[in-house]
């Protein structure tokens, strides 16, 4: 019995939580906006999802096989990467279009920088930018089967209804348009502690202040400004990519500020629509400088030189 | 600004608080390492085939710090020899043979003291060491020309399983008190601060009782938030005073002293008996009985759990002390040394570590350092051999609690990576000549 015993440095007990566990939660967390965006968009939608989430699993597993490192398709994260990217794709996208832009997330964003975590900018996001700007068509989005609407709430010049963006009978992408199911995701992750309340309260709270003082103090103009586009999807899941945004409760609370604030200014004078994923891309390439402008202080200072 | 010392909360498992504590009679062979504590080793004064009593010096204090050890049981010397202790290094040790008859050295008797010279060398000659873990003989701490405020008692016992502390507070008060008695009456202390994590009701009333008899005694009632009972965690929340780097308490006005290691002083000043049996939590998923029991000083910790009732399934791992800073023992055959506060033994599925995986750069780590460290990018530095970046991000405070590697969802070994650190950074150090 002897000399057979496990031998490790301290500690010897572990908070049982793993990175395929928190991929899994966040999988979870997106079910009821991927069932409703299915319900909303019909079985397109569904094939648009299958196509981005089936591509990301072969890239990362055919880019491991050839460069003969380790499979990580085990920590799911390319499963998220896949499905967050479909999310935010209208429900017409030409499936090509939606493989290409996958391979692009996975092996360029992620694999070619060293992985899950080495990643210097969200890969979802940096996906649909770049096809957003390669395939035009992507600008005219698909709308609910049962809608004759003609414009997505943000450039539409009649104000939505509050409950139809509640529910996502409006234009837009598939992931984006059902707020209370997007907002239920981000009450489990909360519950689950996978994300904070920092970023997303900042974000969202930066676009709404922002839209009020535009809209000359109109509530229902600001209400409508949060619960339009691709906000509550970036800010609650996109933007709290923990590669990508800062760890201290500061940092992302400036972060969240940061991103709102392009995406506001984007949506009022820029020449797209949409800030978010403008947003909340340009902040992840401000994130080194945020973490270590907002790192925590030392105890007792730290050694004096 | 006042600094917020983070923390996480861990999973308490004091199964064996409160619980009936046995003393553990014995037939056996005791060892005895020359390596009980910090400092250099204890130099043998005995041979083979001498006769011991329980209380015989059997090796004096070396040079510098050191500290003394006496047999913890009566009978025959058997022998000196070496022995690999958990750390990998080949120390001597004394092996006796016990009679079974646990007779005590009749020249036991109280120390005389009358003045601090006496009651430091009488604190070095009792042989304790920091029973917290530590293993810092104690007799240096109060041997300081520093002025002193505050002598913080460290009640805080925040690892999980481990209630030999709490078995001192609610058995051992009197002995406490009377150390305190006596080290207030030779050394100019302000105040005497009991810190105890709010979880140990109990205790918490047994010490209030004993601070009620002296107005210079106060208990803290503190968060049950691990590290807790981290010396400078603990002068922190007791006094507000901050220990900066490389710096010690005494330096901030304080002297820190654990509950048993203040009793078992109390119980040498009164009595003359020095340190020779500890009581020890025996716990852990592959232990039978959970309990506390006093035990030799020397006991092969294969001989303590069998007393104890033996495992109820196969065990994977064994530990001295708790299961966030203890350290593994290669072989039941370790002895218990001066500082073991408890013996875990773990079933084979808890002794498994998970697999690493890459690092997702979460940041529960940094959140989580009760001081601070950047963890995420001192790792980087180091694994990029980076070693001057090292202290900024702040290396040197590190008290390797495991904080960090507790939450780690990517499994990685960081406590581990930040003691190499630790050597690298020093072997940088001497190499470019900039220490």
């Amino acid at each position: 019995m002897e000399n057979k015993l496990h031998l490790s440095v301290s500690p010897h007990i572990h908070r049982k939580r793993t990175t395929t566990g928190i991929m899994l939660d966040v999988i979870i967390a997106l079910l009821p906006t991927t069932i409703a965006g299915v319900l909303i968009f019909g079985l397109r939608a569904l094939a648009v999802i299958g196509v981005c989430v089936g591509t990301s699993v072969l890239s990362e597993v055919l880019f491991n096989l050839i460069i003969k490192k380790k499979q990580t398709v085990k920590d799911l994260s390319c499963i998220v990467t896949g499905l967050l990217l479909a999310l935010n794709l209208p429900a017409n996208a030409p499936l090509w279009q939606c493989a290409v832009g996958s391979v692009f997330a996975i092996i360029v964003v992620k694999c070619l920088f060293g992985g899950i975590g080495k990643n210097v900018v969200n890969p979802a996001i940096t996906a649909r930018v770049f096809m957003l700007v390669a395939f035009t068509s992507l600008a005219t989005p698909a709308f609910p089967v049962d809608s004759t609407a003609g414009a997505t709430p943000l450039v539409s010049e009649t104000a939505p209804e509050l409950t139809d963006l509640l529910l996502g009978k409006v234009g837009g992408a598939i992931g984006e348009v059902c707020s209370v199911a997007l907002l239920i995701g981000g009450v489990y992750l909360l519950i689950r502690k996978v994300i904070s309340w920092h970023i997303p309260v900042a974000f969202i709270g930066t676009v709404f202040i922002f839209s009020f003082l535009v809209k000359d103090f109109s509530l229902s103009a600001a209400l409508v400004q949060v619960l339009s586009g691709g906000l509550l999807i970036g800010a609650i899941f996109m933007a709290t990519d923990y590669t990508t945004s800062p760890e201290t409760s500061l940092g992302k609370i400036v972060f969240g500020v940061g991103a709102g604030l392009i995406t506001a200014l984007i949506r009022f004078w820029g020449v797209y629509p949409e800030g978010v994923s403008f947003g909340i891309l340009l902040m992840n390439i401000l994130n080194p400088y945020i973490c270590s402008l907002t790192a925590r202080k030392l105890f007792g200072g730290g050694k004096k030189k | 600004m006042a600094f917020s010392i983070k923390g996480i909360k861990v999973p308490h498992r004091k199964n064996t608080a409160g619980t009936e504590v046995k003393r553990m009679v014995i037939e056996n062979t005791v060892t005895l390492p020359m390596v009980m504590h910090i400092g250099a080793p204890a130099v043998p004064v005995i041979k083979a085939g001498d006769e011991v009593s329980i209380g015989t010096l059997v090796a004096k204090a070396g040079d510098g710090i050191s500290s003394p050890i006496y047999s913890s049981v009566s009978g025959n010397v058997v022998g000196i020899s070496d022995v690999v202790i958990s750390n990998g290094r080949k120390v001597p040790a004394i092996k006796i043979d016990s009679d079974g008859k646990n007779t005590v050295d009749e020249n036991i008797a109280a120390p005389v003291i009358t003045d601090k010279a006496t009651l430091i060398n009488a604190i070095k000659d009792s042989g304790v060491v920091g029973l917290g873990g530590a293993g810092f003989p104690t007799y240096v701490k109060f041997n300081t020309d520093k002025a002193i405020d505050y002598l913080i008692v460290n009640c805080a016992e925040c690892e999980p399983y481990i209630t030999s502390d709490t078995y001192t507070m609610l058995e051992r008060a009197d002995e406490m008190a009377y150390a305190i008695d006596v080290i207030l009456k030779y050394i100019d202390v302000k105040k005497v601060i009991i810190g105890i994590e709010k979880n140990k009701r109990t205790a918490i009333a047994k010490m209030k009782e004993l601070a009620s008899k002296n107005s210079k005694i106060s208990v803290k009632v503190l968060p049950s938030v691990y590290p807790t009972g981290g010396e400078k965690v603990l002068v922190y929340r007791t006094t507000g005073r901050v220990i900066k780097e490389g710096k010690l308490p005494a330096d901030v006005g304080c002297i820190v002293c654990n509950c048993t290691t203040l009793a078992t002083l109390g119980n040498y000043f009164k009595t003359g008996m020095p340190l020779v049996e500890k009581c020890v939590t025996v716990d852990g998923s592959a232990i039978q009985n959970p309990q506390n029991v006093i035990v030799p000083i020397g006991i092969a910790i294969k001989d303590v759990f069998e007393f104890t009732g033996g495992f109820k399934s196969e065990v994977g791992k064994v530990i001295y002390g708790g299961p966030m800073m203890g350290i593994s023992v290669p072989s039941m055959d370790e002895p218990v040394l001066k500082q073991t506060n408890a013996l875990l033994a773990l079933n084979e599925k808890d002794s498994k570590q998970g697999e690493e995986t890459a690092c997702i750069q979460c940041g529960t780590c940094v959140r989580n350092c009760p001081f601070g460290i950047n963890v995420i990018e001192l790792a980087r530095s180091y694994e990029k051999g980076e070693y001057d970046k090292l202290e900024k991000y702040g290396l040197g405070i590190c008290m390797e609690c495991g904080c960090c590697a507790y939450n780690c969802p990517a499994n990685r070994p960081l406590v581990q990576l930040h003691k190499l650190a630790k050597i690298s950074l020093r072997e940088w150090k001497e190499k470019e000549g900039n220490a």
